[in-house]
Parts: structure tokens; C-alpha cells; sequence
């Protein structure tokens, strides 16, 4: 689970943060504005690519992917 | 008893010189839009009345009195001035939505300079078009966005000062690079610029099919459509709570987010965060909200949050909805009315017009779907595509057209006035979109009459995205169309072609999509790309977009006689 979170932030903190932001497990990625809701359209792609799953849209809602903490628990119930 | 009181009443006795009245202000002398968002209001005895209460993501709140605007703005303006600004020189503001962008455009206003608004999630690219093209003096920004200005500083020659609202004293300022505190100091006094009606105030840009984005500028005499649409449509009263969802970025964002509150003397609210249907509903509950004005994309997106959710909380302070930025689907309407016992009302209208052309009143029959009808003194009709004739009949499908000459109509595009000149046909203005109007008068909206692609009621030029994409290593040739999107409306699509040695992955996929992203913005990523072995071209060897948009949209591919054979 460590290394699933850790990929996720690594890809998150490169593509999405900045030398202002520290981004950690919790940081409320949607609400807090880093991530918005197009872009969150890439951050699903990746994980679908990395861990060769299909997220469906019903899943993918925004209080999902609000920290990486979040998405790494919906990560976990489609690669289990 | 609203605003407006009788449209039709309205229709018939109208005058833009009810504003001008209203505003104090007569033909010829001076018009200045940020005196009238701040100092007008504290001469009016209501300097201590709350005008901006402002909340973030993280709940830090901020709130400031229309004297604090005034002398905040007084702040800015003085600071732009000690640099060397003048009038008519541009100012760009690229922030998120923080209090330096709202009272620093009335600030650029106070100096005659011209404030130019940047959504903050541009990546450099579409920052260097727009920052060259208008030849921008100056940035004002935060520390974030200035890592962007440094990357295409190079290219802009006419760039001499990055102010930077949020510097924290210990990173090292580059070139150019100037720390400002808006806070730090409190300027009472400040000789006003004396703009007159035609002096230019905003530039605005927006996206266009087939050039690069056009910079739409407008004039102080916009107010007086502002003032009036507000007051009429918005139904904005003294003791209202407002709350415009839009980002100043755009320009529901400055005209009904920043200029007619504050010029009507309104509290406005603003939350600087992203969206989240709880802290929608937790900000609307927490300041009391009266007058919400939103769009489609946002209520959709609530919609899809559901019902339960709105009963968590107290919003019975709500007492009129109104929506901006795409066709209002029916659906939204009735379930607005179901959840918190009032419609949302659709307004039309873009950056070009300045203010709201077509909408449904206060007070008016709303039929669920439609735009509503024009607003008084603005005449607008649909127009033959073929010979730019009036359609007299009900339900016939046409172009939008308004016949120019009210106040806030763009006067022109930025170094571009053949384009501009374009824009009019047989005496009509035309904003470029479909529409039918039934027996009623009712205008419904068909479509957009171009290849603009309106996602979330943000333009995206699709020219705009295949030149961007054509500079990936592996893309050889690009096509951009829309395709539906159940919240958005529309999203971009991608067709391209690879250049060899490329192969076609979903890695390969993701690379697009996410330099896209930081090239342009995230609005302009395409949502998806799809490999094709070659692109639709006519012979001539254009690409012919229509076919990729009508095999996305489900509709019929219609004339294909200009199609290259293979």
C-alpha cells in the first residue's frame, strides 16, 4: 500500500505542484484547487495505465480523488 | 417586487440614460470604472459596508470595506504609477482568486491603464500569445505563476516589470521581478486619470477558430450595461449577498464578479478553492448567500452530487438563481426548482458584448431550456446564414444577431481590426451562434456556427490546441474537435497522426494529454486521443474538422465532394 501511495504522490507532486506546495497523503488535492477537474481526467488515465485497470466515471468523482490517501484506497478496489 | 419590476413596461420606455442617471454621470465627462467600484460608493456614505468577504481552500478569511477597496486600489494604482505606468498601457493580472486580482483591477482602472485578466491555470504558451500579442508592460502575480513568466520572459521584449503580490522576503527576485505588499501600506489620496466614456479599460481574450486567441477590448462606458444588467437581471439590491462563481479570467469573472457588484455597492463573496458540492453549499450556508450567479457546468456537476447532500444544509438566505456560460439544459432548471424551491435563469451573452444580451428575468415565465428574450434596449433577432436577412417566422433555426450601439459592445480587437470588421454583417453584430425563437419571443439555442469548442463555458480554439500539439516529438499531424460531455457540455478531442518511430501506446497518450495541459491549460488537454492513420483533408489540403465532429457527434457528414482521395 506504502508504495502504491508513494507512486501516486511522486506523480502528483511532478505534475501538478509547485515550489509552494508541499504535497503530502492528505492534501486536499480537488478542493484545495491544485487539481482541477479536468486535469483530473490525466491523473485517472495514469492510473489506469500504471496499474492496468478501468476506473469507471461513477467512481472517479471528485471527493475520490481529493488526496492521495483517497485515491490510493480507490486504487486498491480495482487492482485487489 | 424585483429590479426590473415589468419587462415588457421596460421594453417600451427604455434609455441606457436610466443608468447614466442612476450613476451620476453625463455624456462627455469623466468615467472612470474603478472610481465608480469604490470612492463613488464611500462618497455615498457606505465606506464601512462590507464589500469583499473572501475564504480560501484552506478556510483563511479576509474581509474588506469599500473603503478598503478604495484605498487598497489607491495602493496598487500608486505603486503602477511610481514604476512609470501610464494610461493605456497593459496590465495584466494573473492570480488565482485572491483579493490582489479583484481590487487590483480597480487599481489599473484608477491610472486610465488597461487591465488585462489571465485565467491562472494558463501554461506558458497561452500566457507568451496573449502577453505578446497586447504588448503587456507589466504582470502582476503570484510567486507560483511568476515560475511560468520566467520561461517565456526572454521572448517579451515589452515586459518590464513582474510584480509579485506574495513574495516571502528570502527567494532570490529575478530579472525584472518586483515584490509588492498591497497591505503594506494604505494610500488615501490618489489623483484619478481622467478617462472618458471611449477610453479603453479592459482587454479580454478569447479563443478563435482559425487565428490565434483575439484580444476583445472594451471601454469605461461599459458600466452602464454592467450597472443596469446587474440591477435588472441579477436583481442585485442593497442588502443582497452576492456570490459570481466565475474566475476573473474571463469575463463573467470582471464584469458581473468584479465591476457592476461593486458599482451597485453590493457584499460580494468569493471562494478561492475548487470545487466541492459540500463547500459550495457549507459557503453559501456560512455567508448567508441571497444572489447566486453560477453556469451549467457547476449546477451539473451539483446535480450530480445529489439531493441529499443539499439538505445537510441552510440555504433558505438563496433568493434568486441565475446561470452564465453555455445552454442551460432543461433538467437543471426543474431540478433547481425542486432543491432549493427556485430556477436557475439562463443568461447568453460573451466577452465580445461586454454584458448580458439575452436572459430570463426576474419575475418572468421561464420556459425550461430557453435563453429567455433580450435585454431592453438591446434589439436582437436571428438572421438568414445566406443573406444576413431578419427571420420573421417562430422556430426557424438562424444566426443570433444584435444590432451594435449599446454601451459595453467590445469596440474593437486588439491590433486586429479586419477581424473585428468581420464580426458585422448587413448592419448586425453576430456573436457567432445558432438559435431559434419561438411564438413567444423566447430565443432557444442551437449551437455554435464555428469549430469553437465551449467546454464548461470556456472557448477553446481548436486551432489553438493542434498547433500546440504539433510541437510533441511524436505528433506529425493533429485534427480538434468537440465531443459531448455529460457535465461539461463539450471537451476537446484529439485526432493525430504520428510521425515514425512513434508507436501508438496509452503512455504515448497520457504524454499528449498532459504536455498539452502545461502548454496551454487544463481546459484545452484533450480528454482524449485518438490514433489515425491520416486525416480528413479537402484537396486543397485543409483539414476538414466537420467530418471528425459530425463522426462524434453522431450527426450526418453532409458534403463531402471536396474530400482528397487517397
Amino acid at each position: 500500500m506504502n508504495d502504491l501511495k508513494d507512486v501516486i504522490l511522486k506523480y502528483v507532486v511532478e505534475e501538478y505542484g509547485d515550489e509552494d506546495h508541499v504535497i503530502t497523503f492528505e492534501t486536499h488535492l480537488i478542493s484545495g484547487g491544485l487539481v482541477d477537474s479536468f486535469s483530473m481526467v490525466s491523473l485517472k488515465r495514469f492510473l489506469e495505465v500504471k496499474y492496468k485497470i478501468s476506473i469507471p466515471d461513477e467512481d472517479a468523482s471528485p471527493e475520490a480523488f481529493d488526496s492521495v490517501n483517497k485515491i490510493a484506497d480507490l486504487v486498491k478496489r480495482f487492482i485487489s | 417586487m424585483s429590479n426590473i419590476g415589468s419587462y415588457e413596461e421596460r421594453v417600451k420606455d427604455f434609455d441606457w440614460s436610466i443608468a447614466e442617471k442612476e450613476l451620476g454621470y453625463k455624456q462627455g465627462e469623466v468615467i472612470n470604472i474603478g472610481w465608480y467600484c469604490s470612492d463613488r460608493i464611500c462618497e455615498m456614505g457606505k465606506g464601512d459596508k462590507m464589500a469583499l468577504l473572501w475564504e480560501n481552500a484552506g478556510g483563511a478569511e479576509k474581509r474588506y470595506t469599500y473603503n478598503d477597496i478604495r484605498v487598497y486600489s489607491n495602493t496598487i494604482a500608486d505603486f503602477l504609477r511610481r514604476l512609470g505606468l501610464k494610461n493605456e498601457e497593459r496590465v495584466c493580472l494573473f492570480m488565482d482568486r485572491i483579493p490582489e486580482l479583484y481590487i487590483g483591477l480597480v487599481g489599473i482602472l484608477k491610472i486610465g491603464a488597461i487591465a488585462q485578466p489571465l485565467f491562472s491555470a494558463f501554461g506558458d504558451e497561452s500566457l507568451f500569445v496573449r502577453l505578446e500579442n497586447a504588448g503587456t508592460s507589466a504582470i502582476i502575480t503570484q510567486r507560483k505563476h511568476a515560475l511560468k513568466v520566467r520561461k517565456i520572459i526572454d521572448r517579451l521584449p515589452d515586459l518590464k516589470h513582474i510584480i509579485i503580490v506574495d513574495h516571502d522576503g528570502i527567494k532570490e527576485l529575478k530579472e525584472k521581478e518586483i515584490a509588492f505588499s498591497m497591505e503594506a501600506e494604505r494610500v488615501e489620496e490618489l489623483e484619478l486619470f481622467p478617462t472618458k466614456a471611449e477610453s479603453p479599460s479592459l482587454l479580454h481574450y478569447t479563443s478563435g477558430t482559425t487565428g490565434l486567441p483575439k484580444g476583445v477590448q472594451h471601454v469605461h462606458y461599459s458600466l452602464i450595461s454592467q450597472y443596469l444588467t446587474a440591477k435588472w437581471v441579477l436583481d442585485i439590491t442593497d442588502d443582497d449577498i452576492y456570490w459570481c462563481t466565475a474566475d476573473p479570467g474571463w469575463v463573467t469573472g470582471t464584469s458581473y464578479g468584479i465591476i457592476a457588484p461593486w458599482a451597485l455597492g453590493v457584499t460580494q463573496c468569493v471562494l478561492d478553492s475548487g470545487f466541492s458540492a459540500e463547500a459550495w453549499y457549507r459557503f453559501i450556508q456560512k455567508y448567508r448567500v441571497t444572489l447566486w450567479y453560477s453556469a451549467p457546468t457547476a449546477i451539473r456537476s451539483l446535480m450530480k452530487a445529489g439531493d441529499q447532500i443539499v439538505r445537510q444544509f441552510d440555504l433558505s438566505t438563496l433568493r434568486h438563481l441565475i446561470s452564465v456560460g453555455e445552454p442551460l439544459n432543461p433538467e437543471a432548471v426543474v431540478w433547481s426548482e425542486k432543491v432549493f424551491g427556485l430556477p436557475f435563469h439562463d443568461s447568453y451573452w460573451q466577452t465580445e458584448t461586454g454584458s448580458i444580451m439575452i436572459t430570463n428575468f426576474p419575475g418572468m415565465k421561464i420556459k425550461p431550456g430557453s435563453m429567455g428574450k433580450p435585454f431592453p434596449g438591446i434589439t436582437g433577432t436571428l438572421v438568414k446564414p445566406e443573406t444576413f436577412e431578419p427571420i420573421n417566422e417562430p422556430g426557424v433555426i438562424g444566426l443570433i444577431a444584435f444590432r451594435p450601439g449599446w454601451p459595453a459592445m467590445m469596440r474593437t480587437y486588439w491590433k486586429n481590426e479586419e477581424t473585428y470588421k468581420g464580426k458585422f454583417k448587413n448592419g448586425w453584430y453576430l456573436p457567432g451562434d445558432r438559435a431559434r425563437i419561438d411564438k413567444d419571443g423566447y430565443f432557444w439555442f442551437i449551437g455554435r456556427d464555428d469549430d469553437i469548442i465551449n467546454t464548461a463555458g470556456h472557448l477553446v480554439s481548436p486551432f489553438e490546441v493542434e498547433s500546440a500539439l504539433l510541437e510533441h516529438p511524436a505528433v506529425a499531424e493533429s485534427a480538434v474537435v468537440s465531443k459531448p460531455d455529460e457535465i461539461n457540455m463539450e471537451v476537446v478531442k484529439a485526432f493525430v497522426t504520428l510521425k515514425p518511430g512513434f508507436e501508438v501506446s496509452e503512455e504515448l497518450e497520457l504524454s499528449i494529454m498532459n504536455f498539452i495541459r502545461k502548454k496551454l491549460s487544463s481546459l484545452a488537454m484533450p480528454q482524449e486521443v485518438e490514433y489515425v492513420d491520416s486525416l480528413p483533408k479537402t484537396r486543397s489540403g485543409k483539414i476538414m474538422r466537420r467530418m471528425l465532429h459530425a463522426k462524434e457527434w453522431g450527426e450526418e457528414i453532409g458534403d463531402i465532394s471536396t474530400l482528397e482521395n487517397d
